[in-house]
């Protein structure tokens, strides 16, 4: 068994306010770790949109979602946050002396508390809405590139005009028999160099681009695909002959396992939110806490400020669980000594 | 002010619509109590997604404003099933001359 990662208090998701709330834990000596499934932080501010003004930050007049993750993370800082990155929390159990969270890669963390600050979920592919896909998902058609081997020697379909699209096309072009690039139009989203790369392959005869939309796949009953058909703006269709078809239309946030996690633990959902009370913004199950756009209490504003304020709160009761012995005491960064220290100014 | 939106079973509903509103905020707001009416639109409004895609009778295109180069890059990058009449209709503001403005959901943009 993994050697279980052992720390005062676990995050679900490191969006602002997961971030903001390893401050608001660090000056109370709680030491976190952080779970997302994203490769970076800033949850929604990194994925959905990072260039995107924000200007309901107090004190900062407009700032990009990019921008405020960076803030955040310097903020942090002194409290060296663990990130398990790329991952998805898939299993908590309950201990004698707290809880353990299990993450799909296999990561094990054991902490005393456990704050949820999942956002709307997890942010999984956007599945194209193709009738009767779901025969080949996981046999033929994938929306991510887990084993490179696996697309060895295969006739590829690679859908997609952003990063992810021409990164695996670029990647799997040595090794694949074939691969035909298939986007909506001949503009591409990507790293300038990539779509260089791209288009110098498509001229050496090395890929083929196509131009069209994805509206069909046929194959067998066993999940294996044949071909997958594409319509022109013209309306006419065509079928390209493939063994596997990669889709990178982006990610959406979905709810994934963190209902039936809720369910296992008791934790209540209201559609797909958690109730929490407005005091400790903790559920109804002691020492598991929800903040941020995942809870859900009378009054509820899904705004980052209100996150902000809601780990505030919770990081008071969660001292309780981490250090019941030890006495509460509030202070003030501007003036204690004691929280400067801690953050490394003093 | 009338706004009439097709459902993903091509049932009509009316909605009673508020001048200043996009038309994504006024079919969420019935959603709430109508979920044939859901639609993500999970990034609320900042053209980030391209889950509040619609298709707008043609009858009404020409009273539109044309989208921006912004609304038609998402489109093209996070939208499926594109249509002519493909608009997001997050980046339609109600008004008088969009009374009675009639718009379907497009697939892709389940909750």
């Amino acid at each position: 068994m993994t050697t279980a990662h052992k720390t005062d208090v676990i995050i679900i998701g490191a969006g602002p306010v997961g971030l903001f709330a390893v401050f608001e834990l660090g000056l109370l000596d709680m030491k976190a770790h952080l779970i997302d499934i994203l490769d970076r932080p800033g949850g929604q501010c990194a994925e959905l949109y990072p260039e995107k003004p924000i200007y309901d930050i107090p004190a900062l007049p407009v700032v990009s979602g990019h921008e405020l993750t960076e803030r955040l993370m310097e903020q942090i800082k002194p409290f060296n946050p663990v990130f398990h990155f790329s991952q998805m929390a898939e299993q908590v159990e309950k201990t004698e002396h707290g809880l353990r969270v299990t993450t799909d890669a296999g990561t094990v963390i054991e902490a005393k508390a456990l704050v949820i600050a999942a956002g709307g979920g997890s942010f999984m592919p956007k599945k194209p809405p193709i009738k009767g896909i779901e025969v080949y998902e996981g046999k033929s058609v994938f929306y991510a590139v887990r084993k490179r081997d696996a697309f060895k020697g295969r006739h590829l379909v690679i859908a997609g005009g952003g990063d992810s699209a021409l990164d695996w096309t670029l990647n799997l072009q040595p090794v694949a028999k074939s691969i035909t690039l298939l986007h909506r139009r001949d503009d591409f989203r990507a790293a300038p160099h990539s779509v260089q790369q791209m288009r110098d392959l498509v001229s050496a005869g090395k890929l083929k681009l196509v131009i069209s939309n994805l509206t069909g796949v046929a194959g067998n009953d066993n999940g294996q695909l044949s071909h997958v058909t594409v319509t022109n703006a013209d309306k006419t269709t065509s079928d390209i002959p493939c063994d596997m078809l990669l889709a990178f239309y982006g990610l959406t946030m979905k709810l994934g396992p963190l209902g039936a996690i809720c369910e296992k633990l008791g934790v209540e959902m209201k559609d797909g939110l958690i109730p929490v009370d407005t005091e400790k913004f903790e559920t109804m199950v002691p020492g598991i806490f929800a903040i941020g756009d995942i809870n859900w209490y009378p009054g509820k504003l899904k705004l980052i400020l209100s996150g902000f304020h809601e780990a505030a709160l919770m990081a008071q009761r969660t001292f309780r669980y981490v250090y019941p012995e030890r006495k509460w005491r509030f202070e003030y960064t501007t003036s204690s000594s004691n929280l400067q220290e801690k953050l490394g100014v003093k | 002010m009338m706004l009439h939106v097709i459902d993903r079973d091509g049932k009509e509903h009316d909605l009673e619509a508020i001048e200043g509103w996009r038309v994504m905020e006024i079919i969420r707001d019935y959603a709430m109590t109508d979920a044939s009416l859901a639609i993500k639109a999970e990034c609320g409004g900042s053209l980030s997604c391209g889950t509040c895609h619609v298709y707008v009778d043609p009858a009404w295109l020409p009273k539109l404003a044309p989208p921006t180069d912004e609304e038609t890059d998402r489109l093209a990058e996070s939208a499926f099933e594109l249509e002519d009449n493909s608009r997001l209709s997050c980046q339609i503001l109600m008004s008088d001359k969009l009374d009675g403005l009639k718009v379907t959901i497009a697939p892709g943009t389940e909750p």
